[in-house]
């Protein structure tokens, strides 16, 4: 992956950069040794690193407008950082560069049931914010499956979704404010408890653009009343287009499940080796979960059910009791860790229409089968987000060549058919130079605008999301 | 790239007279790529802000549902298509436009067919906007023109999507001064099978403003919230039918302190909220106004408008107000945005502070360099 040299003038100015920021700062809140600065060398993207200049762990706003005058005065690109969990490489640091990390930044500044917002800093972890509300009966909606680790900023920046998206949208659809701080340090409220903007929805661009308008130090979030409950149901297929079908079915009869997640006959005996979750052995399983009173829930699962037998489905799994639900998600929770255990993966994020599932599929094991590397597929069907899980064997020379250019492919796959490169997980470094396959231009042209105008200078995390060659002119200038 | 066009040998000449309606995205873009004076944008004149000057320029030639996949819950169409036609494709599948689009003619006083550019641009939100989100939450995808005449798209047909910058939501809402939606692509919603209304009475507005934050508070999923003084206090819950019944008597058990709950089977009333009915045919400016819901009663009482209605659970007021009054002046600083929809003079939207209007300056100099659309429209 090409990185832009660094700058060598903002190289050899470390000593006066971290002075001036050791005086902004207290002591233990910049890092420049470069044993310590190692653990930020990378984000969840683990197959590309590089130290930082220097690391600052600010506690206020106060203090993150401060370092950032200084490394704007300076010149020194700051690369955001949440948690360290992307998975697109968006929080990759280069040589030249602050990171400016917001992991102590955990406060819940006010939480209003009335008005149903929580209001924090941004470093909180997304569980975390569900936790000082769940207590009330609320929780905040998106839930990204690294909800323990992410930090409500990462989500903000990548507009992360989760499982339940299908019902409560993603980030940007619970998203009321942000206190964001500009790179020349400018501290900006946007948006706040009441909804929607009185002018340009600046508010909608700033998330999902990965820390390149500026850095989120709070943010107002909504949350929403904790259902009765909720169940769900396992189905298994013995094809992928039939389980497609059925989707498709089920969201025209007018249900609308909190989650339809679909997993293809690698990823199923994988996790049944790994987590033994009792999956039954067919080519598709849906999970689909309804949500409600006992009584709401019956009757969405019955109608489902007539719905999914009509595809005469290898089996119809209901859970009669909680334990039987978590045995249900088991085996999808763990798709991940599975995964991990047998071998290296490559995690894609494509998003189709959910139509041409069927196809996607099957072009997909034709590619596979071509470069002679499995593909394993889990994924939110109901709104058409797919992660093919690409393995590979990192010691093999070679063999991350061979993932990468599979997983561009398998991209490219998802544009031509009217999808996208990603559906939560961001561009970051990983689909930067792919750009072109979705984006014309002009259409591409259009968003460095918006990053011109809130960043002139190019500081804020400038070699991502972007291909290189589209953006040099105006790194250099 | 557009590449040049022959146009009827009248297409100009028509600047002079009622103005221009291209009949496709490449002549739109070259209108605007050819053209010095500024531009006043139009899809069906149906729900018009504020005042600018130029010449017109129609989207109603964009028309045409391009792509419905009920299937996938998504509808992709020209900017021009009129709403009315859509809400009927959309019904006849039993789906729906989530955000519940208001039908502004009443209010207005305008008569004309709206049309979907229209909607986005004005970022048009009903009741339902508690729980389903507004426009902006719905709308997956555009393609428009900017002030250069370049056909720009960003978004596309499918409801998850980060790939770059969502300028999707930036168009919604921006009423045409960063550029002219020539399509748009909506994600949709079943529509359910039946609805109740729900309905308290003789509720100050305080009170009202309290029972509604406590109804959105449950888990009985109401959808709409709104209290209008002198009327009553009304909710609204959809599903299927048991659920609907199941859900009503929780939540008549749960809003027992404010007294008896009546229940009303359907939800015909919510036309008239949503469309304001309670102000049409009244003079007097019409003010829309987004709070923090608990301090909407505050603010009410601080404005002194003729008539007001809470929507939102309390977030958004309508209010009725002498015409010439600058409402903003009585409300004072408060959380929120205050817009006047109906009513002369400058100033119909909520001057921004100074670093939100440097961003908003910038943004529209550099999608519209020229300053050709809207211009005057939205503080710049
Ligand atoms: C096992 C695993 C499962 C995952 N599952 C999901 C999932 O289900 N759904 C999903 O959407 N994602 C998922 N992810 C991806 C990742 O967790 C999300 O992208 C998450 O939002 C990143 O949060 P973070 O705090 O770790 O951000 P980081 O990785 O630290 O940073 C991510 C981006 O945010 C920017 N950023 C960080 N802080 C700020 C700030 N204060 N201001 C401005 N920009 C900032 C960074 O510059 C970077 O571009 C998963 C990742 C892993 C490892």
């Amino acid at each position: 992956m090409e990185m832009p040299a660094p700058n060598s003038l903002v190289l050899s100015a470390k000593p006066q950069i971290v002075a001036r920021l050791r005086k902004v700062l207290p002591p233990d809140a910049v890092i420049e040794d470069a044993a310590e600065t190692r653990a930020y060398e990378c984000d969840a993207l683990t197959a590309y690193r590089c130290p930082p200049l220097a690391v600052v762990l600010p506690r206020t706003t106060d203090e993150v407008s401060a370092v950032l005058r200084i490394c704007h005065e300076e010149g020194v690109p700051v690369v955001p950082r949440g948690s360290g969990t992307s998975l697109a490489g968006g929080a990759l640091p280069t040589a030249d560069c602050v990171i400016l990390g917001v992991a102590r930044m955990t406060a819940v500044l006010e939480t209003d049931y009335d008005n149903r917002f929580i209001r924090v800093q941004s470093g909180r972890t997304n569980l975390s914010v569900t936790g000082a509300v769940e207590s009330d009966g609320f929780f905040y909606a998106p839930d990204p499956s690294s909800q323990l680790a992410c930090a409500i900023a990462g989500n903000i920046a990548m507009n992360s979704g989760g499982a339940h998206c299908l019902k409560y949208g993603v980030t940007t659809n619970n998203l009321l404010g942000v206190t964001l701080v500009q790179m020349d340090g400018t501290v900006l409220e946007i948006g706040g408890a009441h909804m929607d903007a009185g002018g340009l929805d600046l508010l909608g661009v700033i998330c999902g653009s990965e820390g390149q308008l500026g850095v989120v130090t709070e943010a107002t979030l909504r949350i929403l009343p904790k259902p009765e409950g909720a169940r769900p149901v396992l189905v298994g297929f013995d094809s992928n287009e039939v389980a497609g079908e059925c989707v498709s079915d089920i969201i025209k009869a007018g249900v609308l499940p909190v989650a339809i997640e679909f997993m293809d006959r690698p990823c199923i005996e994988a996790t049944e080796a790994f987590a033994k979750a009792g999956y039954p052995d067919c080519e598709a399983l849906l999970i689909i979960e309804v949500e409600g009173s006992a009584a709401e829930i019956d009757e969405q699962l019955a109608l489902i059910k007539t719905i999914a037998l009509r595809h005469n489905p290898v089996e119809f799994r209901e859970a009669a009791d909680e334990d039987q639900a978590k045995r249900i998600w088991l085996g999808r929770k763990s798709a991940f860790g599975a995964m991990g255990q047998i071998n290296d993966y490559m995690c894609l994020d494509g998003t189709i229409p959910v139509s041409s599932l069927p196809y996607v599929l099957r072009r997909i094991a034709e590619m596979s089968k071509e470069i002679g590397l499995d593909v394993a597929n889990v994924f939110h069907a109901g709104d058409g987000n797919m992660h093919p899980l690409i393995l590979f064997d990192a010691n093999k020379p070679g063999d991350l060549e061979r993932c990468e250019a599979l997983g561009a492919d398998i991209l490219r796959l998802c544009v031509e058919v009217g999808g996208c490169l990603t559906g939560e997980h961001g561009v970051g470094i990983e689909k930067r130079d792919l750009m072109g396959v979705q984006f014309a231009p002009d259409d591409l042209e259009a968003q460095l605008w918006v990053k011109d105008v809130f960043d002139p200078r190019w500081l804020l995390n400038p070699a991502k999301v972007f291909p290189l060659a589209v953006t040099a002119s105006r790194r250099a200038a | 790239m557009a590449k040049p066009l022959s146009f009827p040998e009248d297409i100009f000449e028509q600047e002079m007279g009622q103005g221009m309606r291209p009949e496709t995205e490449a002549e739109l873009a070259e209108i605007i790529r050819v053209a010095n004076g500024p531009f006043v944008v139009r899809g069906g004149g149906t729900r018009s802000v504020g005042a600018c000057e130029g010449a017109v320029l129609e989207t109603g030639g964009l028309s045409g549902v391009v792509l419905y996949e009920p299937g996938a819950l998504t509808l992709v169409a020209g900017a021009g298509t009129p709403l009315a036609q859509v809400e009927a494709q959309l019904a006849a599948e039993g789906q729906r436009l989530p955000f519940e689009v208001p039908d502004m003619r009443g209010l207005l006083g305008c008569s004309g067919e709206s049309t979907l550019g229209g909607v986005v641009a004005a970022n048009a939100s009903g009741p339902r906007r508690v729980q389903a989100g507004a426009c902006r939450d719905s709308l997956i995808g555009v393609r428009f023109v900017d002030g250069a005449g370049t056909v720009i798209k960003n978004g596309g047909r499918v409801m998850k999507n980060v790939t770059g910058y969502d300028l999707v939501k930036l168009m919604a809402g921006s009423w045409g001064t960063l550029g002219v939606l020539s399509e748009v692509s909506f994600k949709l919603l079943p529509v359910p099978e039946t609805g109740a209304t729900l309905i308290l009475r003789g509720l100050s507005d305080a009170q009202a403003v309290q029972a509604m934050a406590s109804a959105l508070g449950s888990p009985f999923e109401v959808n709409g919230a709104a209290h209008w003084p002198g009327e009553g206090t009304f909710l609204r819950i959809e599903g299927f039918a048991a659920s609907v019944a199941y859900r009503a008597a929780q939540l008549r058990r749960h809003l027992a302190a404010f007294g008896a709950l009546e229940i009303e089977e359907g939800t015909a009333r919510w036309a008239g909220i949503r469309d304001v009915t309670p102000f049409h045919g009244r003079n007097g400016d019409v003010w829309r106004i987004s709070v923090k819901p608990s301090d909407a009663p505050g603010l009410v009482a601080r404005m002194r408008a003729d008539a007001v209605l809470y929507d939102w659970g309390g977030g958004l007021i309508w209010a009725l107000a002498e015409p010439g009054t600058d409402l903003r002046a009585a409300l004072g600083a408060f959380e929120g945005h205050a817009t006047r929809v109906r009513g002369a003079g400058p100033g119909a939207f909520q001057p921004e502070s100074p670093g939100v209007a440097a961003l908003t300056r910038g943004l529209r100099a550099k999608f519209d360099p020229r300053g050709i659309l809207n211009s005057g429209l939205m503080g710049a």
